[in-house]
């Protein structure tokens, strides 16, 4: 099986964000970026299947700072190829993005095979225009199935597997998927496995991650942003004055307010 | 009367004495052909150097070998001990004497020594000492068969099932025929000196009845039977736990005589298979005596989670006896074979469960390295991933953001932001003072409450002192008892950079962890600086009256060492005497200073989740120790994680209304004026 | 705007679910205030039934899908593309959810729309509808238009009052022939929650208990409530440590890690260890009689009354308002 990993960096939204002068755009200058969270379940559950049943594992990301490290972590993780594709995107709008991915596949491997299994986050926080596997999807045209906590090959039919995916309230579904397809991963069956220090050291040592230019073909399409802010937040919470009734029909007004209470 | 001599081979025939040489010998082939096997199997280890003289080394010997100076608080083994060793010295010497006296003095020479009142001392002696090996056997019986400590059950003896239980038969066979051999020989002989051989004389007079003939008969059969019995033993030394005689020694003396805790300095890649220990370390696990003390000592046993360090110890021993034996090449990673792996030997779970806490190590009595063996076992594990989900997390934490709050590096000083007056950036100003904050002091709500306690008493006092700010990362202590060595490096790296350009005279640091790190593991590229501990500092500041206490706390408070600053680093009296000096009547828990009681957070536990069948945590059970302590109304700390762990514990435990945990710092700041309050 | 509004009427198990009323009701908002129509389609399952309780939209279109329990998302968004073919609306409305995910993104590619994520609110101005987005887990909101007014919308789940899109109305109901196209993924089952073994982490409202909760026997209080709001019943570790809950109830550092839509915190402080495992909660609402207790430094809403005195009147409360 070959499975390819498509990581995007995102905001660490631990350091403060803040919003850059046009109002309209984060502040690049202040954040510090990482590999999203569910890329990282992406490349984990790769490895998982690497490891169960044998497969290939390529991982590959548009340009981003501290990308390198991300590739250098995923090598040290047992990565066959890292892969980085030049020049950075922006990473609110996912079809320019994933029009950048399908020229890279399709360099990979001209069209995927019934062995190709394409795995991106289920979604990121700066989502804003939508999610990137289900518009690389579309964009291939192979199937898609998002916010997947399992997967595992059929026993016994070649090119097909099992998918488990979550609804809410820890009911999920089963699904078969023929591949090639797209898979986004919203967790894998185990948290990101620790990768030591040594490991990355070393990864780092040999430089081993390819590079690939690819121009994106841009559409204008995109949402117009009138303002981006931070949400006012204030720091302790509003308290409720009153008798236990006074409380108690308060609360379940913010509940429904807020649609808690089906 | 007739001049008392000794009648060495009274009563044995010529073939007889002929056939003890050839028994004699062929027992000490047999015990030399295993000492070579066990210095084969020493020698299978990677190197080390030993640190420390020749002379040194022979104090320690003596003093930890010959009189078992660490036995010294359990009276009970201590005089088992010595009875045991000394009686079997004395007589294995007598035997000796009395065998050049005959054999050669009086075959080759025609001459003796062994007669008139050397011979009566001689005499004298030998039966006292044979009595108090007999009195020490007989202790061990009742410990080991009768009061049966827990300390003393060995799941997996490193050589056979029944070993204790048949050396001490053996040794006690030894014994009472030897006796019984001196007896018969005295009912028969009847010198008038016999009272001076007291045993057998009182002995003798059980044979008083029997005939001459049987005398001679029986003697003849007790003699062969403790000759034999003496050569199995010797024989069997180095192939069961008496072997312990001669590789403890040898354990105490390749000890280096630092203070416990140190970890292996140039393994970072850790211990894959047995052979990947130095030579002093497997020769410490040949020196292991199983007595268990370890274990007693031990916060993760007590906790009842699987580690023990003296079945660590075994297990390991055993493995490597094992290993040697077998006939396959030596299995070191350098001659190209892959060394077979520990992982079946000492499973993952003993592995977390250690605190690092060094209690173990402090109490063995042959200064064997529990947890620096332990911690190069966890390097391998980490190496291969082998760690628990939250600890994989934070390390994730600490490699990014260099804290284990996994909280931005530029938020290290906000807890700074409660204080009026500004701390001075050390990296752009000079000062006496570097204070290295640490995580725990710099993150966590509760303890950046005692930071800023600190820095306020610090500031009344008028000392000149600053902090790194985001320069400053975490030291890595935890991360490099993990087994994190890459990380661990890592940090140092960064750490000694930001100090590198940084003008200071001292470094102070109110977190024992971060303390021992820059003291010990960051010694060699610290230049010498000298690092003090804020109870350090605070007690001079008192004794300079730079901070005058002045309304007395008038409490009894009991102190808990921080295993990173008592055992780790002996700094005892700094603590107490900044407590007294409040004004606080300081009482001691059981177990106090060196032997102080882990809270469980160390080594990394407090990153790691509890086994599910914990029976009582360690911050739990030292709680109620210090509550129990009459009239004490706060448990005084001097370390971030104690304050965390405890206050959690008294809640836990639900005590928290009968003892309060407080940092001596929040205590300080009680006693001083309310202006001084105030104003800060 | 130049066209109307379509909702997808999103259900699970052959029931809708909250954000299908929730689109409804901010659908008809918009509709109303632009003067547009809004309708609402209806993908297999129970189609009837369900279409009958959507009085709020204009119209109900149904697409019928034999006994497929669950379309898979591609197939859905097969079906909007020629429902929309139709319709020609200027607007699709789809759910930020689970169930939904991927199907806004990948309709609005093949139809060449913007597509806009994570929306909490919308508001009207100048005639048009501007959407206001959560970024970056929240840390961040954005305002924007769509290009013509024309794309597809994802409305995040609890952001809008689900009340407002039902209606006692009995909507029209059309049904609409489509071809159902053959896809490579194909649903299998559904698996059930483990009956006894509570997965905290998977439900949107946890009534957690800390030691204010004083004794084993109050539990049942909580569980009471949590029963009567659809959640689950998580503690603090004391409660855990003696034994008046099983381990898997656990919430902080070492224990799960958990993001509901609803945290209720009742008798319990705040420690770091704890805050660890729950401030991610869309909404924290602490009751602690401490008023300096530091939970309240990262809740939403709190109050400071006797939990005791709270719990049994917000639980009647809380069935009255469902029974009517
Ligand atoms: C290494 C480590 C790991 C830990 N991991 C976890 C963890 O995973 N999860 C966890 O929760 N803790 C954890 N802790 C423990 C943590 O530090 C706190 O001790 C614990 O969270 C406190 O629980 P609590 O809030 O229920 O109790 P308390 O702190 O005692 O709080 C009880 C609160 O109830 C309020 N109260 C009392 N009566 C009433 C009433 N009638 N009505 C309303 N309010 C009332 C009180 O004002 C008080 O604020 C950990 C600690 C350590 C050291
Ligand atoms: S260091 Fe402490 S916890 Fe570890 S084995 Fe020794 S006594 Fe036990
Ligand atoms: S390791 Fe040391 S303390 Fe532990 S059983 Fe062996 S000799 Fe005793």
């Amino acid at each position: 099986m070959n499975i390819i990993v498509l990581m995007k960096m995102v905001p660490d939204v631990v350091e403060p964000l803040e919003i850059a002068e046009d109002g309209k755009n984060l502040d690049k200058e202040a954040i510090r970026m990482m590999a999203s969270e569910s890329s990282e379940h992406a490349l984990e559950q790769a490895l998982i299947l690497k490891d169960s049943v044998g497969a290939e594992v390529t991982v590959a990301a548009i340009e981003a700072p501290e990308l390198d490290d991300a590739l250098f972590s995923a090598s040290a993780k047992g990565a066959v190829r890292v892969i980085k594709i030049t020049p950075e995107q922006d990473g609110l709008r996912a079809d320019i993005s994933a029009s950048v991915l399908k020229e890279f596949i399709k360099q990979e491997c001209g069209s995927p095979g019934s062995d190709t299994l394409i795995f991106t986050g289920s979604q990121a926080i700066d989502d804003l225009q939508g999610e990137l596997g289900p518009t690389l999807a579309e964009q291939l045209g192979l199937p898609f199935i998002g916010v997947v906590t399992s997967i595992k090959p059929v026993e016994g039919e070649e090119g097909k597997v099992t998918a488990i995916k979550e609804y809410s309230g820890g009911l999920r579904g089963e699904y078969e998927v023929a591949l090639p397809a797209v898979v986004g991963i919203q967790a894998a069956e185990q948290p990101s496995r620790y990768v030591p220090f040594a490991k990355i050291r070393a990864a780092m040592k040999s430089g081993s991650i390819e590079s690939t230019e690819i121009t994106p073909e841009v559409e204008g399409r995109g949402v117009e942003i009138a303002r981006m802010y931070v949400p006012e937040v204030t720091g302790r919470a509003e308290m409720i004055e009153g008798d236990p009734e006074t409380v108690a029909a308060r609360l379940i007004e913010i509940f429904k307010q807020n649609g808690i209470l089906g | 009367m007739e001049e008392p001599v000794r009648q060495t081979f009274w009563n044995v025939p010529h073939w007889a004495e002929i056939a003890q040489y050839a028994g004699g010998g062929l027992a000490v082939i047999i015990f030399l052909y295993g000492l070579w096997r066990h210095i084969k199997r020493w020698k299978s280890g990677r190197s080390e150097k030993l640190e420390g003289t020749f002379g040194h080394r022979l104090t320690l010997l003596v003093k930890y070998g010959l009189f078992q100076g660490r036995l010294s608080n359990d009276a009970q083994s201590l005089l088992m001990h010595l009875f045991i060793f000394w009686g079997m010295a004395v007589l294995a010497l007598a035997t000796a004497i009395a065998t050049v006296d005959w054999d050669v003095a009086h075959l080759l020479f025609d001459y003796q020594f062994l007669k008139g009142n050397f011979y009566l001392v001689y005499e004298l002696g030998a039966d006292l000492f044979g009595l108090f090996l007999v009195i020490g056997l007989c202790i061990a019986v009742i410990r080991r068969y009768i009061q049966r400590p827990e300390k003393l059950a060995t799941e997996n003896p490193p050589t056979f099932k029944i070993d204790s239980g048949a050396l001490l038969l053996m040794l006690l066979g030894i014994a009472i025929t030897g006796f019984i051999v001196e007896a018969l020989r005295l009912a028969s002989m009847k010198p008038d000196w016999a009272e001076w051989a007291f045993i057998g004389y009182a002995l003798s007079g059980l044979f008083g009845a029997m005939s001459i003939d049987s005398i001679e008969a029986s003697h003849f059969v007790f003699w062969s039977a403790h000759a034999v019995l003496s050569f199995v033993f010797i024989a069997a030394i180095p192939y069961s736990k008496a072997f312990h005689m001669v590789s403890s020694a040898v354990s105490v003396y390749t000890g280096n005589n630092i203070p416990p805790g140190r970890v292996s300095e140039d393994n970072e890649e850790g211990v894959v298979g047995i052979t990947d220990f130095t030579w002093r370390q497997l020769i410490q696990f040949d020196g292991c005596t199983w007595c268990g003390r370890c274990q007693d000592v031990c916060p993760a046993h007590a906790a009842g989670w699987r580690l023990s360090p003296k079945n660590v110890v075994l297990k390991l021993n055993a493995e490597s006896g094992r290993s040697a034996g077998s006939s396959k090449p030596e299995n070191k990673s350098d001659n190209g074979g892959t060394p077979e792996g520990l992982g079946d030997v000492v499973s993952a779970e003993e592995l977390w469960g250690c605190t690092t806490c060094a209690a173990c190590e402090n109490e063995c009595p042959v200064f064997i390295q529990q947890p620096r063996a332990l911690i190069d076992m966890r390097r391998h594990l980490v190496i291969e991933g082998e760690l628990g989900d939250t600890l994989g997390e934070v390390l994730m934490k600490i490699t990014r953001y260099g804290n284990s709050f996994g909280q931005s590096d530029r938020a290290r000083s906000k807890w700074t932001q409660g204080l009026d007056f500004k701390l001075k950036d050390a990296r752009k100003e000079a000062v006496e003072y570097l204070w290295f904050v640490g995580d725990y002091a710099s993150y966590d709500a509760r303890v950046q409450e005692v930071s800023r306690a600190v820095a306020r008493l610090f500031h009344a006092a008028g000392l000149d002192f600053g902090i790194l700010n985001e320069s400053e990362k975490g030291t890595g202590n935890d991360i490099r008892r993990v087994g994190e060595e890459g990380l661990f490096d890592m940090l140092r790296e960064k750490n000694l950079k930001a100090l590198s350009k940084a003008k200071y005279k001292k470094i102070v640091t109110t977190d024992p962890h971060t303390y021992n790190a820059l003291k010990n593991d960051y010694a060699r590229d610290m230049d010498g600086v000298e690092v003090v501990h804020y109870t350090e500092v605070l007690e001079q500041l008192v004794s300079e009256r730079k901070l005058e206490p002045s309304r007395p706390l008038n409490a009894k408070v009991t102190f808990h060492d921080p295993c990173y600053l008592g055992r780790y680093n002996g700094v005892y009296a700094s603590p107490r005497k900044v407590l007294r000096a409040l004004g606080a009547e300081v009482a001691e828990m059981p177990r106090t200073r060196e032997h102080s009681f882990c809270c469980g957070a160390g080594g990394g536990r407090i990153w790691m989740e509890d086994s599910p069948d914990t029976k009582e945590r360690p911050a739990d059970s030292r709680i109620r120790e210090a509550a129990a302590v009459s009239g004490v109304q706060v448990l005084a700390v001097a370390c971030p994680k104690d304050l965390v762990m405890f206050q959690d514990a008294a809640k836990t435990t639900g005590f928290e209304d009968k003892i309060a945990v407080k940092d001596i710092a929040q205590l300080f700041l009680e006693t001083l004026n309310q202006e001084v309050k105030d104003e800060q | 705007m130049n066209g109307g509004i379509l909702v997808l009427a999103e259900q699970l198990k052959g029931e809708p679910t909250g954000v299908a009323f929730e689109m409804l009701g901010v659908g008809r908002t918009i509709a109303d205030e632009l003067g547009v129509q809004l309708e609402a389609v209806v993908i297999g399952g129970e189609g009837d039934e369900i279409a009958s309780g959507l009085g709020a939209a204009d119209k109900v279109l149904k697409v019928d899908m034999g006994d497929d329990q669950m379309p898979v998302s591609d197939t859905v968004v097969s079906i909007l593309d020629q429902v929309s073919d139709k319709r020609s609306p200027a607007l699709i409305l789809i759910g930020c959810t689970n169930v939904s995910q991927g199907i806004g993104t990948r309709l609005a590619e093949r139809r060449g729309l913007a597509h806009l994520n994570f929306c909490t609110k919308v508001n009207i101005e100048d005639g048009r509808p501007v959407f206001t987005s959560q970024l970056f887990g929240g840390k961040i909101f954005a305002d924007a238009t769509l290009p013509e007014d024309k794309g597809v919308v994802s409305i995040y789940p609890g952001a809008f009052p689900a009340e407002a899109g039902k209606s006692e109305k009995t909507p029209e109901v059309e049904k609409i022939d489509v071809e159902v196209p053959e896809s490579p993924v194909v649903f299998k089952r559904f698996i059930e929650p483990e009956i006894g073994d509570v997965d905290i982490t998977g439900y949107d409202v946890l009534v957690s208990v800390g030691r204010g909760i004083q004794n084993p026997d109050n539990i049942e209080l909580a569980e009471e409530l949590a029963a009567a709001m659809g959640g689950a019943v998580s503690a603090s570790r004391p409660v855990i440590d003696q034994g008046w809950l099983p381990l898997t109830r656990q919430v902080g550092k070492s224990g799960m890690n958990v993001k509901p839509k609803l945290y209720l915190a009742l008798g319990i402080s705040g420690a770091p260890e704890h805050q660890e495992g729950m401030k991610n909660a869309s909404m924290i609402v602490a009751v602690n009689t401490d008023d300096k207790a530091p939970i309240f430094d990262i809740s939403h809403y709190g109050t400071t009354i006797d939990l005791f005195d709270l719990v049994e009147v917000l639980k009647d409360k809380l069935e009255e308002a469902k029974g009517t």
